[in-house]
């Protein structure tokens, strides 16, 4: 395999007594991605997320980290993972210093090793101002830097972070999301949230899970596509009728909008050529023509609120 | 590893001032006892003195001031590891450990091992009553090493039963009032059917008083040590497998 896998996921199935929290869920995840995991409260991203950093015990499937397999080898697995949960895992009355100390002790860094990770981790996460003050006296945005520095500082090679971003201002998600970018580069990240934008601004890779089940995995670069639909915005001042627009070369339907706009449904070709020219040779004097897209918010309706996802599933597997 | 975890564990209890506070506590009252105790022999001396093989500062100054101790004991015990897991599972502070490159026995260990560190600054503390007695007369150092040892043997029990009540709970409270219970159970079955013509052995086996007080009295039986030993692996086992469950079911 010429990209290294760096966590596989197989048939992965859960149970909490009768309730079936992730069922059959596979994927994998190679060096450089970033996965965004979406869903709804409920839909089981921590469930998967904590069998996969041995948190919690699958009740059927397989995790293998970096070729180890997580249940056969824990010990060996979880040094390769690093784990933001919900609520990061921080002492209060340690200060961030003596935590990460504690943490690097915990994962086996070698001594010699230690004060040069906490080191890199500081500079990472932006912790270099407080690393002497107490954990409980830092605001909830720094208490979230203490736990992604927690994270990467064994330099794992997947850092799976659920909802980094919960509770932050706007400036410091900003930060946290340029970070994880960096942070994709070497190590593989599986991160969790409900917040749509965060995952096309960050992510390589998209994932929806809806009760349990993967619905959607893609790319998002595939996911691009999927979003471009062929249907263009049309204004006109002088509006012909529909008839007239069926006959512009490439055009399948003209549906009259509320608005006074017309939506132009097309095949293969894009007709914006063909209209325009047809717009000014007879006069309909075109103010607005617009590719229009799905946004993700309406994908992301479609698949988890829909009681079929439909064709999509096939896309999993 | 498991001395990372002791280590982080000792700290966090004296980085709280109840660690303090019950050194203090413990150390005053014991000191008050310790004073009485002096002074009742100091008023049974000219009496004793006549006495041909009369008991000496050991046995009625060392043995009942120990006996006290392991009273005193029972009541804190519950208070200094009634935080160890409960606490962490409240915080969901476990999930570091999980997640880190640890065994659950490694784990449990490590929160013993510190707890028991802290009952060894506290248990060095007492001894230092009696040892002072060594200033002024002459002590049967055997009666009071057989004496220690069984405080020591008395209180790493304790704490494994805390250590188990603390991994059942989310809340401190509930595993401090629970240890309290068990411990107090296990130091009084004994008294059951105590008046009748015969006492139950099993009962009496199962007391953690009375392989207490045979140490007491400077007889080191290996059948109390194992009794001792056995309570500490059966707790300790016991909270592994609760913490393992965690990851099983919820």
């Amino acid at each position: 395999m010429h990209q290294q896998v760096l966590i596989q996921v197989e048939h992965l199935t859960r149970y909490y007594g009768q309730t079936c929290a992730v069922s059959d869920v596979s994927f994998e995840l190679t060096k450089g991605e970033v996965l965004g995991f979406l869903g709804l409260n409920g839909a089981g991203k921590s469930s998967t997320m904590q069998v996969i950093t041995g948190n919690l015990a699958p009740s059927a499937g397989r995790v293998t980290v970096n070729g180890i397999d997580l249940l056969d080898k824990p010990k060996r697995a979880k040094h390769e993972i690093g784990y933001l949960p919900e609520r990061p895992p921080i002492y209060r009355e340690l200060t961030v210093d003596e935590y990460l100390h504690y943490c690097a002790k915990l994962n086996r860094i070698a001594r010699n090793h230690i004060a040069r990770a906490i080191d890199t981790a500081h500079e990472r996460c932006g912790l270099g101002d407080v690393r002497h003050r107490l954990i409980g006296n830092l605001s909830k945005g720094y208490q979230q830097r203490v736990g992604i520095a927690q994270a990467i500082l064994h330099t794992p090679a997947v850092v799976v972070l659920d909802e980094p971003t919960v509770g932050l201002d706007p400036i410091q998600i900003r930060e946290i999301r340029a970070l994880i970018r960096e942070l994709g580069e070497e190590h593989g990240i599986i991160l969790s949230t409900h917040i749509l934008p965060e995952v096309q601004a960050t992510c390589t890779q998209v994932q929806i899970i809806n009760a349990g089940q993967l619905v959607f995995a893609d790319s998002i670069a595939g996911l691009e596509q999927r979003l471009n639909v062929t249907s263009l915005i049309a204004g006109f001042h002088a509006m012909p009728n529909a008839e007239t627009l069926r006959q512009v070369p490439g055009v399948t339907q003209a549906e009259p909008l509320a608005d006074g706009k017309v939506r132009l449904h097309y095949a293969d070709t894009d007709p914006s050529e063909a209209l325009i020219a047809q717009a000014v040779a007879s006069g309909w004097r075109l103010y607005e023509l617009a590719p229009e897209r799905r946004t993700l918010e309406q994908i992301f309706i479609e698949l988890t609120c829909s009681d079929e996802p439909g064709r999509d599933t096939e896309a999993v597997a | 590893m498991i001395f990372t975890i002791a280590g982080r564990e000792l700290r966090i209890l004296f980085l709280s001032p109840l660690a303090w506070a019950v050194l203090a506590v413990v150390q005053f009252i014991m000191a008050y006892l310790f004073l009485a105790q002096i002074d009742g022999y100091l008023m049974l001396q000219p009496r004793l003195a006549a006495i041909e093989g009369a008991p000496g500062v050991s046995d009625i100054i060392v043995a009942p001031l120990l006996a006290d101790a392991g009273t005193v004991l029972l009541l804190i015990t519950p208070l200094i590891t009634m935080r160890l897991l409960s606490e962490e599972r409240r915080n969901r502070t476990l999930s570091l450990l999980f997640s880190a490159p640890v065994s659950m026995t490694e784990i449990i260990l490590g929160k013993y091992l510190g707890v028991l560190a802290f009952f060894g600054i506290l248990i060095a503390l007492l001894a230092l009553m009696p040892l002072s007695l060594l200033a002024g007369t002459a002590l049967d150092l055997g009666k009071l090493a057989a004496g220690l040892t069984g405080l020591a043997l008395l209180v790493t029990a304790f704490a494994a039963i805390g250590l188990f009540m603390s991994s059942l709970t989310e809340q401190p409270t509930v595993a401090a009032v629970s240890t309290f219970g068990l411990l107090l159970l296990l130091w009084i079955i004994d008294w059951a059917g105590a008046d009748a013509t015969q006492t139950s052995g099993l009962f009496a086996y199962l007391s953690l008083l009375r392989h207490y007080e045979t140490l007491l009295k400077g007889l080191f039986n290996s059948s109390d040590v194992i009794y001792y030993l056995l309570i500490i692996l059966l707790f300790i086992g016991l909270s592994i497998r609760r913490i393992d469950a965690d990851r099983l079911q919820h």
